[in-house]
């Protein structure tokens, strides 16, 4: 281990006479059986952005929900600017100065901003002396922090770059002087995220104490002054960022060396496997959500979709994999293996879709690929109980769909490996590898796979992109759809961008940068304003500027 | 990782509830100034006691073990039918018009008969409002409780326009024919030579209810069908992804519920009445709520449940008829029983949850 790492404890540097702003001592966690959290020290200076990375289920989370009083810990103390200090609740946090800013947003929808930002802080029972007062607050906070909202639009019209400042200020109107935020960047666009940075880099300047928890190694380079690395619940090294590299910390992550370059050889193209021709969809709100898309995947290739999320690669997806939203409108024509698909009515079902050869890891491992509280092994066989090799007569073949499960379980190096286990009790990533085995192992001729390592550990990211590019190897075609550049780009061998239900323009990921496809999911085709560092000031999502002319994708007038 | 052992779960849990119910039972009776220990006594020699309470009790039994499994399949598919109150009864039209209309020659026929009949009539009135969910999304918990009030104005209207036999003033039907009579459990005793529950109304529905709770586990837990309901119900948005159809669930699940629910009437109607007259399924569809709430949409749960409310049934019918203890009283102790075992479930649960919880982290330091 390399000697700038300190085994637990952060980096004593600060002047003795500024106590840190957080300073936790040997806490620990258990659920059950399982130590969330073991003997956890952590230091936290002063007007620092502090970040923790770790895997799924390393035991962030826990403990930043100890810090924010949604578990009490079995054990240790949790000093808060050098007093010792018992959260018993999230008030006791607040009023400690502790802020949270959640991965999922807590706001009400139908709010507006400002309805949200006193909710739980109204001063008395009035509300309107509370909203005024929030008001003159929000537009200081605002100039101060570079954190504009319109405080009376409602939370549903915003963006998800938009609603997260929102989740910002409530922590500082509450008088936060120390920001807990789990998992920011996850649905932000590259230039909403740099737009974070800004702010918090604005906020820490002010000697705000900011901890970000991520596992984006980029995020904790750029940004941070110190890391901490979790491992399996116990904090393995706090280091200076500025003394580290992403390589080590990876490491340190795993417990092993990874491979962060996917390794792959040029694809190798065959014939058109799914051909779409102008797909259109109008859902029940009578709104576009796609607008003439059109493309192939042939076998043997990857192609991957980029776009910020809610630009219609979701309903792509569903379409494709035939559960479309309920009452959706789709035209165009779909070919798949030269033979059309039927978009609506009968013979548009999942059912069907996957006996025309057609792979789906849906994009909500929780709410659609697995059913969490069924057992591991009766999700094996989910979407192909039907099959004959999982059925007997009427009767489901719970032998042979156990002896599956554990098979795939052992090539998915599933852990625990017991398919007796309800789905909700696997981490993220393990839950993931159990919906890719499902699928990949039908030999589909074509994959449709969506965010496939969104929330998954570092571990299993390699593991599960390696499946897919065997898959492609072995002639198959996947259309691959995140939210994540970098995954798109290491992963697919053609790229598309999509924005506002259009595709954009296609790239080429060897040739292509991180900037020109920012700038295509952000619905710029104009070349010229690429010459710059590839991210336009005006980067805005769509939804915020309705009036704006719509984007045209690139060869159009 | 489960909270705490199996067996608290599913046996601590609700008879820690019950004692509780018992408890503030034993409050109310002492306040209309009556002894709690001589009520208790007096419901339990009443029900349990003799071959002629079991006989009783075996009879309401059966009427719960229908409805609330009828309630607790169409839960699995996170459906709520509380219209079994409805589909019982037109199970019971269903029954009457198969008996009287066709000439059985043995009640083996008859009963398989009726059977398809009742079954037939009660998956009819659950068809519509499941179709009206399933298509137009009106709501199945409204739909259900207004077919109840449909089907009560249906029998009633045919009772007194159409079954009842000319010249009677009583709204029912006509006795069913000699060739339709189920046999009692006391006549299957007296086969042997046993004389037990003679005169009492349980009959071989009994038995058939106890093949329905194993048809309903086989239903649920071991068949494709029964995976698909119990995946629709969990998630929808789920089991459009695995390409099971929304429609097609809700209208198979609801036919089978209300199905159960109809079967009800070989034993109320066919069995005990022997024809049929006016609200003659008195209450059960809505007690197989209860049934279903306590025993966790689990046939045995249903099964165990259904004894418990056929026992205050019939211990509190004989509390009424021994004691001055107003009937009235037993719909107030199931009431609380109802309270405890369902609505006020998490009340017992947590802290069962803490101490075990508790207790191995103990056991392992």
């Amino acid at each position: 281990m390399n000697d700038t790492v300190t085994k637990a404890g952060g980096p004593d540097s600060a002047p003795q006479s500024i106590p840190p702003a957080i300073e936790l001592r040997g806490i620990s966690k258990a659920f059950g059986p399982v130590q969330a959290n073991r003997n956890i020290d952590l230091t936290v200076q002063k007007g620092t952005i502090h970040g923790i990375i770790g895997e799924n289920g390393a035991g962030k989370s826990t403990l930043m929900s100890i810090l924010y009083g949604f578990y009490k810990p079995d054990s240790g103390e949790i000093l808060i600017d050098g007093k010792p200090i018992q959260i018993t609740d999230s008030m006791t946090a607040i009023r400690a100065g502790i802020g949270m800013v959640f991965q999922h947003f807590k706001l009400v929808r139908n709010f507006t901003v400002l309805e949200n930002i006193i909710l739980g802080a109204e001063d008395g029972p009035l509300l309107r002396p509370s909203l005024a007062r929030a008001r003159k607050r929000l537009r200081e906070l605002a100039e101060e922090y570079e954190l504009q909202v319109d405080p009376d639009e409602a939370i549903e019209e915003l963006s998800v770059g938009h609603q997260q400042r929102v989740e910002i200020l409530k922590a500082l109107y509450r008088q936060a002087d120390i920001l807990i935020l789990d998992e920011p960047t996850g649905v932000l666009t590259p230039a909403e995220a740099d737009h974070l940075f800004r702010i918090l880099n604005g906020l820490r300047d002010e000697g705000k104490t900011i901890i970000l928890i991520t596992h984006k190694l980029r995020e904790i380079m750029e940004i941070t002054d110190n890391v901490s690395v979790m491992r399996r619940g116990e904090m393995v090294a706090s280091v200076r960022t500025a003394e580290t590299t992403p390589e080590e910390l990876a490491e340190l992550m795993v417990g092993r060396k990874v491979l962060l370059e996917v390794d792959k050889t040029p694809a190798q193209p065959g014939k058109p496997i799914l051909e779409v021709r102008d797909l259109r969809m109008i859902d029940i709100d009578k709104v576009e959500r796609l607008r003439g898309i059109s493309f192939d995947i042939r076998a043997g290739e990857i192609v991957g979709i980029a776009g910020v999320s809610g630009n219609g690669q979701t309903q792509l997806l569903e379409i494709l994999g035939g559960f479309p939203e309920k009452g959706a409108k789709i035209s165009g024509e779909v070919m798949m293996n030269g033979q059309p698909l039927a978009l609506n009515g009968r013979g548009s079902d999942a059912a069907e879709r996957r006996e025309r050869g057609i792979g789906h890891v849906p994009e909500d491992r929780q709410d659609e690929g697995l059913i969490m509280d069924f057992p591991a092994w009766e999700n094996v066989s989910f979407g192909y109980h039907n099959a004959p090799e999982y059925s007997n007569g009427i009767f489901m073949d719970c032998a042979a769909i156990r002896a599956d499960a554990e098979g795939k379980f052992q090539r998915f190096d599933v852990r625990p490996p017991n398919p007796e286990l309800a789905a909700r009790n696997f981490s993220g990533g393990n839950q993931q590898k159990i919906v890719v085995a499902r699928e990949v192992e039908r030999n589909p001729d074509l994959l449709l796979i969506g965010q496939p390592t969104r929330g998954v550990d570092i571990g299993a990211i390699e593991f599960i992109h390696k499946r897919i590019v065997e898959l492609r190897d072995a002639g198959k075609a996947v259309l691959l759809v995140s939210v994540e550049l970098d995954e798109i780009m290491s992963l697919s061998d053609r790229v598309l961008v999509m924005f506002d239900g259009m595709i954009m323009g296609e790239r080429d990921p060897e040739t292509t940068t991180a900037g020109e496809l920012g700038l295509l999911m952000a619905g710029v085709t104009d070349r010229d304003a690429s010459g710059r560092d590839g991210i336009t000031p005006a980067h805005r999502h769509p939804a915020d500027h309705p009036d704006e002319p719509t984007a045209k994708p690139e060869g159009q007038a | 990782m489960d909270k705490m052992p199996k067996w608290v779960d599913v046996i601590l849990t609700p008879v820690i509830s019950l004692l509780l119910a018992a408890a503030i039972s034993a409050l109310v009776i002492l306040a209309i100034g009556e002894s709690p220990w001589e009520a208790l006594k007096t419901m339990v020699t009443g029900a349990l006691g003799s071959s002629y309470g079991w006989g009783f009790t075996l009879y309401y039994t059966t009427n719960f073990i229908f409805t609330g499994l009828a309630v607790a399949v169409a839960y699995h598919a996170a459906l709520f039918n509380i219209g079994g109150e409805g589909q019982a009864g037109l199970g019971g039209l269903g029954v009457a018009l198969v008996c009287l209309f066709i000439p059985w020659p043995h009640w083996t026929l008859a009963l398989l008969g009726a059977m398809l009949g009742a079954a037939a009539f009660g998956a009819a009135w659950a068809y519509i409002p499941a179709i009206l969910q399933a298509k137009r999304g009106s709501h199945i918990v409204i739909t259900t409780i207004m077919f109840n009030f449909i089907a009560a104005a249906l029998l009633n209207w045919a009772l007194v326009r159409w079954l009842r036999p000319v010249g009677s003033m009583d709204p029912a039907s006509a006795n069913f024919p000699p060739s339709t009579h189920l046999p009692k459990i006391s006549d299957i005793f007296a086969r042997f030579g046993i004389e037990w529950g003679t005169h009492t109304p349980a009959n071989v529905t009994f038995l058939i209810a106890l093949l329905a709770c194993v048809a309903v586990w086989l239903l649920i837990w071991r068949t494709r069908l029964g995976y698909e309901i119990r995946a629709f119900g969990k998630s929808e948005t789920a089991a459009r992804y695995a390409g099971i159809s929304p429609v097609r669930i809700t209208v198979i699940t609801m036919l089978i519920s209300g199905g159960l629910a109809g079967l009800m009437a070989i034993n109320n109607v066919m069995g005990e009445a022997e024809r049929l007259v006016l609200n003659s399924v008195e209450g059960a569809g809505f007690i197989g709520i209860a049934v279903a709430l306590m025993g966790r949409n689990h046939p045995v749960g249903v099964l165990l449940a259904a004894l418990l409310f056929g026992f205050l049934y019939q211990g509190g019918g004989e509390l009424a008829l021994w004691t001055s203890i107003p009937r009235e009283l037993i719909i107030v102790i199931q009431a609380l029983v109802i309270l405890f075992t369902g609505a006020l479930d998490n009340m017992v649960r947590m802290p069962l949850e803490r101490f075990f919880t508790a207790r191995r982290l103990r056991n392992r330091a």
